[in-house]
């Protein structure tokens, strides 16, 4: 078993590395921006998968947690604090070295966080929120955690569209980029921006974290917390009677999958230099989890191939206006028809339906 | 706050309270028959608004609204039969799912179909500048139309549940599905029919409130929520608890106007959404022990 998560991850790798050569040879490098967007809305949708499949709860406001990430980070990134230096909080800011300082276009001092301190503290708001709305939230089931956990995501939709702070309608722009290293000798340094000269790097970064990413929950899924989870799944009651801390379980993997989100969302807000209010709308959220539904709920596997490949082809434009009802109609007829998701219908039918769907679980 | 702007905002908070509990009560019909939570339930609203106002082109208001409200009916007949009717006792999530997918579909549809402009149906009487004064009030008649309308549709649901054979076997259906069908009830044809009749409703809601409230392809979603806060808040499947947590909620709303910016309006009645489920699930008219019984 663990040798074929090993050889799995390692195909990806040679896979990951395989597209990024066949790119440069055949001159069509301009797939690399798509392919490291897809690559972080992968990551998000990777973490749902293990909050919907293996938790079996329904979060239809992962959008939130993104955009918490995007917003938070966009923001204290962006904003001049120059007026505030003389604030107690800035300044103690300042002294940690969590504040950087430099001229806008304009010869204006300027002074913001860095990014690095505006990605953690991104990260652990959008940890906080997830605990605080998690634990009353995680105690509904069905239609009313469904309905909670939209209503959440539209409650953070309008703070993101009414906020001055956080841009209103227009979002932030000119969010400025994530160095991750800085230069070493003749290496230049590894930044996270839509500079198109480091688009092969961002590839590279985008990949890399998906890939951590993976591994940390395949390692999850198969360790104590994800037989824990499996057992929730299948049967809360039995679960707790045989002494599982149910929402205990499910209160860190939901704290998990918002951390993911917020990764994501910090990491592709410097990307794309910016963020507005529909990364958090309910579409969005609505489109993660058909992400998931397609790659079959309790397949993580299934959900990346499946996330990378549809973020891709949308973000392409291939599906032009109909983008919203694609995913709508994706949504009903994978429910309708194969509940356990493409990929595991196609399996089945190739091995003459020997493997049951209780495999996938 | 003076006492004319008070009455202004309370009159204004009451319809649209009527119109969360019709889209409420909505929700109930379908959820007593088949315990779904419809999430396409605001989009029946919209296509009864906007289908009205393009039949408006060809035929006179109440054949339009008439119109209107039958071809929702065989909208929501359709969907369940396509896409319902078969399936063998799925689980919430697979429910839930599909349930939003439709409503993405129907908002995409009526997109390409009606495009982004915002339409509305004329004041049945009168313009946007007709009031009727009580005292030193001023109301647009509209208001009277949107709340006569929707008193008569709850009164006629009671009555139509109460009297008609057809509506006791829908109850039958809700309280003991076996039994029902033992009873030679076709449960299949009542789930149907309960599409229809919250296809209806909520269609006609749409038309009442279209010349106040506008309609546009995507105003759906936040009456669905509003709707669902409504129906939690008035107990889920108790239609008499809908009307008055309706109203409620409507008239908080109004008044929020007063104290907090229009975009946060929204989220006002998700903040009440989420108190109410976390704290009293059961609505604050019903019983916990009364929630189990799921009788209308």
């Amino acid at each position: 078993m663990r040798d074929s998560k090993l050889f799995k991850i390692a195909l990806l790798i040679g896979l990951v590395i395989g597209v990024q050569a066949l790119t440069s040879v055949t001159g069509t490098q301009y797939y690399l921006t798509q392919l490291t967007m897809s690559a972080y809305y992968a990551l998000l949708v990777i973490g749902l998968a293990v909050v919907m499949g293996y938790a079996g709860q329904i979060s239809l406001g992962h959008a939130g947690f993104f955009a918490i990430g995007g917003y938070l980070s966009a923001a204290l990134t962006t904003h001049n604090l120059v007026g505030l230096q003389a604030n107690p909080v800035i300044h103690g800011l300042g002294n940690l070295g969590m504040l950087v300082s430099g001229q806008d276009i304009y010869g204006e001092p300027l002074l913001v966080v860095a990014p690095w301190a505006a990605c953690i503290i991104a990260v652990s708001m959008a940890a906080m929120i997830a605990l605080a709305i998690g634990i009353p939230v995680l105690k509904l089931k069905g239609h009313y955690l469904a309905m909670a956990t939209l209503g959440f995501g539209i409650i953070i939709y309008r703070i993101g569209l009414a906020t001055e702070y956080f841009g209103e309608a227009d979002g932030i722009s000119e969010v400025p980029g994530f160095t991750l290293f800085p230069a070493i000798g003749s290496l230049g340094p590894i930044s996270v921006s839509g500079d198109f000269g480091l688009r092969v790097e961002n590839y590279y970064v985008a990949w890399g974290l998906l890939v951590m990413g993976l591994w940390l929950l395949l390692n999850l899924i198969d360790s104590r917390v994800g037989r824990a989870l499996r057992a929730i799944h299948g049967s809360e009651e039995a679960a707790e009677a045989v002494g599982i801390n149910t929402a205990g379980f499910k209160l860190k993997v939901f704290v998990l999958s918002a951390v993911y989100a917020a990764f994501a969302g910090v990491f592709l807000t410097h990307y794309n230099g910016g963020i507005g209010p529909s990364e958090a709308s309910v579409m969005k959220s609505v489109r993660y989890v058909a992400l998931v539904a397609v790659g079959g709920m309790a397949n993580v596997w299934g959900t990346l191939v499946m996330g990378v490949g549809l973020s891709f082809l949308s973000l392409r434009g291939v599906f032009g206006t109909y983008d919203d009802a694609v995913f709508g109609a994706i949504l009903i007829v994978v429910m309708l028809f194969a509940p356990d998701g493409i990929l595991s219908m196609n399996v089945r039918a190739l091995f003459g339906g020997r493997r049951t769907t209780d495999e996938h679980r | 706050m003076t006492q004319a702007l008070f009455f202004q905002y309370l009159f204004a908070g009451i319809s649209y309270g009527v119109i969360y509990a019709i889209v409420a009560i909505g929700f109930n019909i379908i959820y007593n028959t088949t315990g779904i939570i419809n999430f396409a339930q605001g989009e029946f609203v919209m296509l009864g608004g906007m289908i009205s106002i393009s039949l408006l082109h060809y035929f006179p208001l109440p054949v339009a609204i008439a119109l209107a409200v039958v071809i929702t009916m065989l909208v929501g007949a359709l969907i369940e039969i396509i896409f319902i009717r078969w399936l063998d006792s799925p689980s919430v999530l697979r429910m839930i799912i599909i349930t939003i997918g439709l409503s993405i579909l129907i908002r995409e549809v009526a997109l390409h179909i009606w495009g982004e402009s915002i339409r509305s149906l004329p004041y049945f009487i009168g313009n946007e500048l007709t009031t009727v004064s009580i005292g030193p009030v001023r109301i647009s008649p509209q208001v009277f139309w949107v709340v006569g309308v929707c008193g008569i549709m709850v009164l006629g649901l009671s009555l139509f549940f109460k009297m008609t054979s057809v509506g006791r076997e829908m109850r039958a259906c809700s309280a003991n599905r076996t039994a029902a069908i033992l009873c030679g009830i076709n449960t299949r044809n009542m789930v149907t029919l309960s599409f229809m009749l919250s296809a209806g409703i909520g269609a006609l809601a749409g038309c009442v409130m279209s010349p106040i409230t506008y309609t546009q392809y995507d105003c759906g979603t936040s009456l669905a929520i509003k709707g669902f806060t409504v129906a939690i808040l008035g107990g889920l499947g108790n239609s008499m608890g809908a009307v008055a947590a309706g109203i409620l909620l409507g008239i908080i709303e109004a008044y929020s106007v007063a104290f907090v910016p229009l975009a946060f309006q929204d989220a006002i009645s998700i903040t009440i959404l989420l108190i109410i489920l976390f704290v009293r699930p059961h609505g604050i008219f019903g019983s916990s022990a009364a929630a189990r019984l799921k009788e209308f």
